[in-house]
């Protein structure tokens, strides 16, 4: 424990934990503009998955720099990221429309194409 | 620590931290019930992500599992959440 990291690796940890904040920012804001909720669904997508992944990889370098050995512990987030982000999102489209149907409106919304 | 690394996890923290306040911006003023719920959501997410990078900020493992229980309870209220929107019960 406690080996000092190479600046290689340090570099390697601190672009993929912009990354992830990157991500997770633009999940923001989509999640702030998009105009109706069925597309609103979408952007968090972006936080649970390519954010998550990019924070676990960014994990998984720097404690195995500093441990001298591999440790794969932070990947246990995305497996868990990845079983729980599917089941959240189905059950959330599935009360929305039945709150949207409920209300007497038309849903799914119907697709628009843009050029 | 190289001064590179601190500033991108600080940058990254930053980040989080505009993103949930985004999402807090949309559960405040979301139109319907699920979005309040989706923005929730977002926002635990963005709490564990928060946990991760401070682990590595100050090399301690034991924000991993802050970061571990934070997913879990997250995943727990929003589908109890979605299940009341759903049902108008949890536990039925």
């Amino acid at each position: 424990m406690n080996a000092a990291p190479s600046l290689v690796m340090e570099t390697i940890v601190g672009l993929l934990v912009i990354a992830s904040g990157i991500l997770s920012f633009v999940g923001a804001i989509g999640l702030l503009r998009l105009p109706t909720f069925f597309q609103r669904m979408h952007p968090p997508a972006l936080a649970s998955t390519l954010a998550t992944w990019a924070a676990a990889l960014a994990t998984i370098a720097y404690f195995s720099a500093i441990g001298s050995r591999l440790a794969l512990y932070p990947w246990l987030i995305v497996v868990l990221a990845a079983i729980t982000a599917p089941i959240t999102t189905s059950l959330l489209a599935r009360a929305a429309l039945f709150r949207v149907r409920a209300a007497g409106g038309d849903a799914p919304p119907p697709i628009v194409t843009e050029s | 620590m190289s001064a590179f690394l601190t500033h991108a996890l600080d940058a990254a923290l930053a980040l989080y931290a505009l993103a949930m306040a985004g999402a807090l911006l949309r559960m405040l003023r979301g139109p319907t019930a699920q979005d309040r719920v989706l923005a929730l959501d977002f926002i635990t997410v963005n709490g564990m992500l928060a946990m991760l990078t401070l682990g590595v900020r100050y090399a301690s493992t034991m924000y991993f599992v802050t970061a571990l229980i934070v997913a879990l309870f997250g995943f727990v209220a929003s589908a109890a959440l979605a299940k009341f929107l759903l049902r108008g019960e949890v536990i039925e």
